[in-house]
């Protein structure tokens, strides 16, 4: 890898996002009004604090997902890819160059929806809220490493629109939100326990109910953090420099 | 024999199969340095397939590529090759500028080369205008200046002057004979005949087969023809009479 070509794509990256003012206010404004959403349906019970900062792990994480697989996907339609890969670009350096914008963008993300969270819907969060960014951006680094690697599955958007609900959903059914995980049927726990959505929902519940969950935070983190890492490092055997 | 210092490109027993077709079943041929050197031929003939060889992003079946004296693709070659496809392969939502500053940025270009390359595509004018938003014939030019802005010495170019208006396309000729004058070697595919003539010498591929590799005057003179696109044809002839 070479941080000045992975730096060069990160900073290109964002400015195809910049240029999309659209998708920019779509990334910050909608987690906002979702969580906004949810305090006023759950008003006057404890509810919204017990899901209110598992969800701003979430949020990231498909977000992430879906904006990263599309661009990714139109990189290698559009013939992009191609050239890049006949540059002294590395595979390393496009994947880190993405990790890298995405996750700028992340932190963007996670501040402002942690903020309107907390200061507007009066979330209730026991543990530092530095962690609850933390732990958010490191869901999004996994959102971007996911969409990277199931792009090389899509032939056209459409189909990589419809990995969300393929990798997503299951993912969201079976991280605790619904049903805690020790109270699903064993199959399913054993499932969700290889999942990585699951300790991204953990993390953020600790936070939310424990004052010193740093070390049990830090775990879980690691473990999302090397879901992330194993899924950007099968993207990148996707990536071929020659092609049939 | 030349020797392989005065060698930008050797092809050996070139083999690539597309599926179940074999695009190109053994071709040999050789790119002299600091030439022209026109790749032309019918539409599907394997232009582009072996273009991709050369450049190392094509699956090969079998034999050599040699460019610059090393393997096709090598890592050191990376910054030493300039490649443009037949479709533009920009980005889109970004400006020109902005498109030429990341390519010049990977290629390593030294400062200064970006204004440069916008100046030689022609481009000042619309210098920051989103690419989604020019003409195809302007999206292309983006596309060229992306392959020439890390000044390559080799540059393969993929039907480069398709769709531009007669003016543009004799400026680009001018700055590719520029370029090779100034000892970068060039490599341009294009279906349109009457672009042969300005090219130093001639490659015609057909259906995977080198149909000539000579300088466009001895094509003329060895087949009679008034023109390229009649000694084409009278090579055609006489391979399939053979």
């Amino acid at each position: 890898m070479n941080p000045r070509l992975t730096v060069a794509t990160a900073g290109r990256v964002l400015k195809q996002v910049r240029a999309d003012r659209r998708t920019l206010g779509l990334l910050m404004v909608v987690p906002c009004v979702l969580i906004g959403l949810l305090a006023w349906m759950y008003a006057g019970t404890r509810v919204f604090d017990h899901i209110g900062a598992p969800l701003l792990g979430v949020f990231p994480f498909v977000v992430m997902f879906l904006v990263t697989s599309v661009t990714t996907l139109r990189e290698r339609s559009s013939g992009t890819l191609e050239r890049l890969l006949s540059t002294p670009l590395g595979k390393g350096d496009f994947l880190g160059g993405y990790a890298l914008a995405f996750g700028a963008l992340a932190v963007v993300q996670a501040l402002v929806a942690t903020g309107f969270a907390i200061w507007v819907c009066r979330l209730d969060v026991a543990g530092p809220i530095w962690l609850l960014v933390v732990v958010a951006v490191v869901d999004s680094v996994l959102g971007t490493a996911t969409g990277l690697f199931v792009s090389a599955f899509a032939r056209t958007e459409f189909q990589a629109v419809q990995f969300m609900p393929a990798f997503v959903l299951p993912q969201f059914l079976l991280c605790g939100l619904l049903v805690p995980r020790n109270g699903l049927p064993r199959a399913l726990e054993l499932v969700s326990d290889v999942l990585p959505l699951s300790y991204a929902v953990d993390a953020m519940r600790m936070l939310t109910g424990q004052v010193d969950a740093a070390g049990d935070v830090g775990r879980d983190v690691a473990i999302v953090a090397a879901f992330a890492l194993a899924a950007i490092t099968l993207g990148s055997l996707t990536l071929r420099r020659r092609t049939p | 024999m030349i020797n392989d210092q005065a060698r930008a490109v050797v092809v050996d027993g070139l083999r690539v199969i597309r599926g179940s077709r074999e695009v190109l079943p053994g071709i040999s041929l050789s790119v002299s340095r600091g030439q022209v050197v026109g790749l032309l031929g019918p539409s599907g003939g394997g232009k582009t397939t072996l273009l991709r060889s050369i450049v190392g992003v094509q699956v090969v079946a079998g034999g050599t590529v040699t460019v610059l004296g090393e393997p096709a693709g090598s890592p050191g070659l990376r910054s030493r090759v300039g490649y443009l496809t037949q479709q533009p392969s920009v980005y889109g939502d970004l400006t020109v500028r902005a498109n030429l500053t990341y390519f010049a940025a990977l290629a390593g270009a030294p400062r200064g080369a970006v204004e440069r390359t916008i100046e030689t595509v022609d481009l000042r004018v619309d210098a920051d205008v989103p690419v989604d938003q020019l003409s195809g014939g302007q999206r292309s030019r983006v596309s060229l200046g992306a392959a020439l802005v890390g000044s390559p010495e080799l540059l393969v170019l993929d039907e480069p002057t398709v769709g531009l208006d007669p003016v543009l396309r004799r400026d680009l000729w001018a700055m590719f004979h520029q370029l090779a004058n100034d000892g970068s070697t060039l490599l341009v595919s294009s279906h349109v005949m009457d672009e042969a003539t300005r090219c130093d010498r001639l490659l015609l591929l057909r259906e995977g087969h080198l149909l000539a590799d000579d300088t466009p005057q001895e094509l003329l003179a060895s087949t009679g023809a008034a023109d390229i696109e009649g000694a084409f044809l009278a090579l055609i002839e006489n391979e399939v009479v053979a």
